[in-house]
């Protein structure tokens, strides 16, 4: 008997914002098409995952609508790692033994939020108080640097172009030019607008190098995904055993420390880390994926996950998307889905999101923007703080 | 003259303004804020280290969009300083603009005024500026 673990349903809604609705109903709709996907009920679940960033105690108020169980809830919170966490979360309880069928939830409802961070107006300060653990009289944003995400991504894409050549503006504008025409061929996405790289370029600029259709909006959507476990899958119907997707690696990592990181976060070493983990673990390469969707908050941010996943020569992500590799007709298909710039990117739900993607993808189920044959997957998610998830999938014979 | 206090408790005013950090006694690594253990090597005693006031411009943005009532542009940078070490802060004394500032750019230390509170305190803020 294999301890492997397996997706047996998924579901994610379309990404957008739903001012009739609350992050239940959303969370609600993924799981109750995710269950119905893979031919069960919550009444066959052991364990429930759900994970929020800005919405505490979701899972609990999930299960008044869909089902009190009585089953263990863990209610999960990582940045943008979160919905990945979850998926993780049951993951590890099937691994351990302890549940046979899970149901694993991601799920936020953010509207027209902004800036996440570095966003307190500055304003009079009656009396400079030293406070925190800086000592800070005013607060730090603007004077010591920028803390809002299209900057310090935006940073963290320029650190690796003053580290190696062949990397500039026009290359980061490229990914956003591929992922907004991605985009349109993927009905779940926010956006499904095509622009040329001249466009994006001389668009409006949030943070140089990041134009405005270089940053992921913020919006509100839910996915789902349902685990089951080796044993239990072999009891279930051969149609559901054809459907299923295998979960060669599921990791999860947090930031070393590195030199830099009392400056700046550090995005990149816990990826390199969680990669060569999950490429092990699997006992797969990066030259055996099939495609890939990365966390590309920023376009800044996608291209220095070429690197750092492997999927280019080590410092040559730039030549990567100059040749166009990662485009859906390219050597290795990156963001097929429109990515979190067009997709969107709910923070809570981007996780497993990721996951139903590889997963539609590699049951051929994925429509206008399938890549044919697809076999194996990845799916990476990062958190600032920081979290790294990657979870790798596999078509397989249960 | 005005009273003046630092902008964060790591920059140190007086005749040479410098900044400080927190020094891991076991592994020298540097820290800007208060830390109750190192996060490198888990050790507990630290000490103050006057770092350099030259470097370099390791990674930049020019920042548009921000909180309200933050002038906008600005330059947010990390400087890798000479003697070891690395900083955020903004590149000052410059034009934010692409042209204008460099990956790798030589920049200095400086002070300058950012703030008064109702008792006429000034906050002193630094910045790394061109050479």
């Amino acid at each position: 008997m294999s301890d492997a673990v397996w997706v047996l349903g998924a579901d994610m809604t379309k990404v957008g914002r739903y001012p009739d609705k609350d992050i239940v109903d959303l969370a609600a709709e993924a799981s109750l098409n995710a269950l119905a996907d893979g031919g069960v009920t919550i009444h066959d679940m052991n364990i429930l995952a759900a994970g929020t960033q800005f919405s505490g105690g979701l899972g609990q108020q999930l299960q008044h609508q869909i089902g009190q169980t009585g089953i263990p809830v863990y209610n999960v919170t990582n940045a943008c790692a979160t919905g990945a966490t979850a998926v993780r979360t049951v993951y590890m309880s099937i691994a351990a033994g302890e549940s046979d069928m899970g149901l694993a939830v991601g799920a936020e409802q953010m509207g027209k939020m902004g800036l996440l961070a570095g966003n307190a107006a500055r304003g009079d300060t009656n009396v400079f108080e030293p406070s925190g653990r800086f000592g800070s009289v005013l607060p730090a944003d603007g004077w010591l640097g920028s803390g809002t995400m299209p900057a310090v991504f935006g940073q963290a894409g320029m650190e690796y172009a003053y580290e190696h050549d062949g990397v500039g503006f026009e290359q980061f504008a490229k990914v956003a030019q591929k992922n907004h025409e991605h985009s349109a061929l993927n009905p779940l996405s926010q956006y499904r607008k095509v622009f040329s790289l001249e466009e994006i370029m001389e668009a409006r600029v949030i943070s140089y190098p990041n134009t405005l259709p270089m940053c992921c909006p913020t919006g509100d959507a839910a996915a789902a995904i349902v685990l089951v476990s080796d044993a239990k899958l072999k009891t279930l119907s051969l149609e559901q055993q054809k459907r299923a997707v295998k979960i060669s690696a599921s990791i999860l990592t947090s930031d070393p420390w590195t030199e830099g990181s009392a400056a700046q976060p550090d995005v990149s070493t816990l990826t390199r880390n969680a990669a060569k983990q999950a490429y092990e673990k699997a006992g797969v390469g990066p030259e055996d994926l099939d495609l890939v969707e990365l966390h590309d908050c920023f376009a800044t941010a996608e291209l220095i996950h070429y690197d750092n996943l492997g999927l280019c020569e080590p410092g040559g992500a730039g030549a990567f998307i100059d040749s166009r590799a990662p485009w859906r007709d390219g050597s290795m298909p990156v963001n097929v889905s429109g990515g979190l710039i067009s997709k969107g990117h709910p923070i809570g739900m981007t996780g497993a999101g990721g996951v139903f993607e590889i997963t539609t993808q590699l049951r051929g189920e994925a429509g206008d923007r399938q890549i044919e044959g697809a076999k194996v997957g990845m799916a990476h998610v990062i958190g600032l703080g920081s979290a790294c998830g990657i979870h790798l999938l596999e078509k397989s014979a249960a | 003259m005005a009273k003046q206090v630092p902008i964060v408790d790591y920059l140190v005013l007086g005749d040479q303004p410098h900044l400080e950090a927190h020094e891991c006694k076991e592994c020298g690594a540097l820290y800007w804020d208060r830390r109750n253990a190192c996060a490198k090597c888990g050790k507990t005693e630290f000490a103050n280290k006057a770092v350099g006031t030259t470097g370099l411009v390791r990674s930049y943005a020019i920042v548009h969009q921000a909180a309200p009532g933050v002038p906008v542009p600005y330059v947010s940078a990390v400087i890798e300083l000479d003697g070891g070490g690395q900083v955020k802060c903004n590149v000052v004394n410059v034009d934010p603009e692409p042209d204008k500032v460099s990956l790798g750019m030589k920049v200095q230390f400086t002070t300058f005024v950012a703030g008064t509170d109702d008792e006429g305190t000034e906050a002193v803020c630094f910045g790394f500026e061109p050479v």
